[in-house]
């Protein structure tokens, strides 16, 4: 009993870095565009979210505010990288699957480079603390298992009906939509694809950036090169698996998470199989969930990798 | 538009592309408080100038010029390979375990024999996404990435429990590593650590040309990778064809990866494939995915990988330096074909200098 609440208990916090990550991607697949730099601006994020502790702090204690601080610029970060990329496949209209190989190796590279320079080796952080919510953290097991992470957790997971009001019930949430569906269509009513598509980057940058500096802030509490180890590809496949649906990627966030966590319960389960192959297992999960989802795709943005010109009729 | 006038054009924007890469490369150097000129004269000036540098370049070069050959296979084909990482790292372990098992055999049976192997194991790593994608329409991108996660982890895992050198296991220290290898699958070396590894890849180069090229086999690849529905129209199996597309690719980083350990460091060790897969992938469209741009673009990206192990004493700059220009160049050049082929700026390019020029006349 104990175990599985203690795989639970992890499976919540271990979800909230796929979670962002994919609905950042969700947004940004749902313009059109297929980032997948993500794993990149995941990378850079988390330098940039744990960059701020440390500086300040020295690797020492720091008020939480600078721990907010880190998150808010770390997204600011990953915003400003999705614009980049937005240059690179919006206006020049690069194709997108191998542009964002590019992102991927400039975002780790420069995440490496940078942190080597401004921190050195490895080095932990305090990181933002655990608020358990007031009483219902004392239901026994629930109160384990849903609410005693930290702030972020909870906000995460908040944000989930927010994706889906924004993309369902606002005007944006429409143009994104519309030009993701048939830019042309959307052209001609007077929406700026262009425009909308830089938008839609911008936000999903902001939200694989939070949450690259989540699992260097909140999560795993430093920074190493292989800190992201594939999260980012891991959150686009989840679109594909949550079928571009907030609620559903939650879900898909939840299993792979789950898969992750069992590496870190083996001992306690008594399973006498190597870890290495613990570590495999979501990578493995990916691929077979993918073999299923990847035929039917009725309902995948139709415009997906897709590069709009409004000077060439299609 | 006149022919000079294109060539000027193309040529100015290769030169805008070049000056983007640099430019967007200083700006990280200039965060980091490095001299810029010292950083690039280093990275790619110093290992020119000894012969010891040099020939340390050209091992660098082997493995990716190989894997680089599979990639533009694979991607003549329509296929990306970025899952060379693992199909390398598979190579290596299929290379070694035959190595292990018989090492009595005599080197003309032996080397071969396990070279055999690094190309299957790599082939059959490379089948998984190939298979995939033809059957399954699962993104190549993303299978070949999980496989490279995937092979890392077994890699590590057969380094450390089956492969294991039983003198690590002796002593206790438990260094991941394989024993040493018999002298008989060593491939010998020309000067420093340069191996004849390099007349194969020259080789290789050759029979890729060939492949792709002379035979309706590279044909039909290609068919199948420029218009997949023509293709198909023309009595091409499209699925077939790309998913042994992959398998050749992978069989190439596989092979990488052989050569690697029977030339360079005669025993499985962690941290072999450093990275390759992922360069050979910009080496591969650096070099336009043709064998013989692939040869040069293979030196010049050995270069960039090696001068950056020299920067960070020289200038006080991480190595991971490299990592950032490649993701750049790729993003310069996939971005400066796009522009290459838009006709339209082209055309608009041209109006706005001829009016310049008749105003010019003019006057």
């Amino acid at each position: 009993m104990d175990i599985i609440v203690n795989i639970l208990s992890m499976t919540i916090p271990f979800s909230v870095a796929l979670l962002l990550a994919s609905i950042g991607e969700m947004f940004n697949q749902r313009s059109g565009v297929f980032n997948l730099g993500c794993e990149g601006i995941m990378a850079m994020g988390a330098f940039v979210g744990m960059l701020v502790p440390f500086m300040v702090g020295h690797g020492g204690a720091v008020g939480q505010g600078w721990n907010w601080l880190g998150l808010l610029l770390a997204a600011l970060t990953g915003a400003l990288l999705g614009l980049f990329f937005a240059v690179i496949v919006v206006t020049f209209r690069a194709p997108q699957g191998i542009a964002g190989i590019g992102m991927q190796m400039f975002g780790v590279g420069t995440a490496g480079t940078l942190f080597r320079h401004f921190v050195g080796g490895t080095q932990s952080i305090p990181g933002m603390q655990n608020t358990p919510v007031p009483l219902l953290c004392d239901i026994p097991v629930i109160g384990t298992i849903f609410f005693s992470h930290n702030l972020v957790v909870y906000l995460a997971f908040i944000f989930v009906p927010v994706a889906w009001y924004i993309l369902f019930k606002t005007s944006w949430g429409l143009r994104v939509r519309a030009v993701g569906t048939h830019p042309r269509a959307a052209d001609t009513m007077g929406i700026n694809v262009n425009r909308t598509r830089y938008e839609a980057l911008a936000l999903g940058g902001a939200l694989a950036g939070l949450a690259g500096a989540y699992l260097s802030v909140c999560q795993v509490k430093m920074f190493s090169d292989d800190l992201i180890a594939g999260r980012g590809f891991i959150a686009v496949a989840l679109v594909y698996f949550g079928h571009w649906h907030p609620v559903k990627i939650m879900l898909g966030a939840l299993l792979f998470s789950f898969a992750q966590t069992i590496q870190y319960n083996v001992q306690g389960l008594g399973i006498n199989i190597p870890y290495e192959f613990f570590v495999m297992l979501p990578y493995v999960v990916v691929i077979i969930v993918l073999a299923f989802t990847s035929r039917n795709q009725t309902t995948s943005p139709a415009a997906l990798g897709k590069p709009f010109n409004r000077e060439i009729r299609t | 538009m006149t022919k000079n006038f294109t060539v000027l054009y193309k040529t100015v924007i290769i030169l805008l592309a070049i000056l983007a890469t640099l430019l967007l490369s200083s700006v990280i150097l200039l965060i980091l408080g490095a001299d810029v000129f010292r950083t690039f004269y280093t990275i790619v000036i110093t290992p020119l100038t000894r012969v010891g540098h040099i020939t340390e370049v050209f091992v660098r070069a082997v493995p990716l010029c190989i894997t680089a050959l599979g990639v533009a296979v694979a991607y003549r084909s329509g296929i990306v390979n970025i899952g060379a990482e693992g199909q390398m790292a598979m190579g290596i372990l299929g290379f070694t375990t035959v190595a292990l098992a018989l090492p009595d055999l005599p080197k003309p049976l032996l080397l071969p024999m396990a070279l055999l192997a690094s190309v299957l194991a790599g082939g059959l790593w490379g089948f998984i996404p190939g298979i995939l994608k033809a059957r399954l329409q699962v993104s190549e991108l993303l299978s070949t990435v999980m496989l490279n996660y995937i092979a890392a982890q077994f890699y590590s895992f057969c380094l450390r429990v089956p492969l294991l050198d039983p003198a690590e296991a002796l002593s206790g220290a438990g260094t991941p590593q394989s024993a040493r290898l018999t002298a008989n699958i060593e491939i010998g070396r020309i000067t420093g650590r340069l191996h004849y590894g390099v007349f194969v890849a020259l080789a290789l180069a050759l029979i890729v040309y060939l492949f792709l090229w002379k035979t309706s086999f590279g044909y039909k690849m290609r068919a199948s990778g420029a218009e997949r529905r023509a293709a198909r129209y023309g009595g091409i199996n499209v699925p077939a064809w790309v998913t042994l597309a992959m398998v050749v690719s992978g069989a190439f980083a596989g092979l990488a990866g052989g050569i690697e350990i029977a030339a360079v460091h005669r025993r499985a060790i962690e941290g072999v494939t450093n990275n390759y897969g992922f360069s050979a992938v910009v080496v591969a469209l650096f070099g336009m995915l043709h064998p013989f741009g692939i040869i040069p673009a293979s030196f010049f990206f050995a270069l960039l990988i090696y001068g950056s192990t020299l920067t960070p004493r020289a200038v006080g700059v991480p190595a991971n330096i490299v990592d950032v220009m490649q993701g750049l160049i790729i993003i310069v050049i996939v971005t400066t074909q796009m522009i290459l082929q838009n006709t339209y700026l082209e055309d608009r390019v041209w109006h706005w200098y001829s009016a310049k020029r008749k105003l010019k006349q003019e006057v």
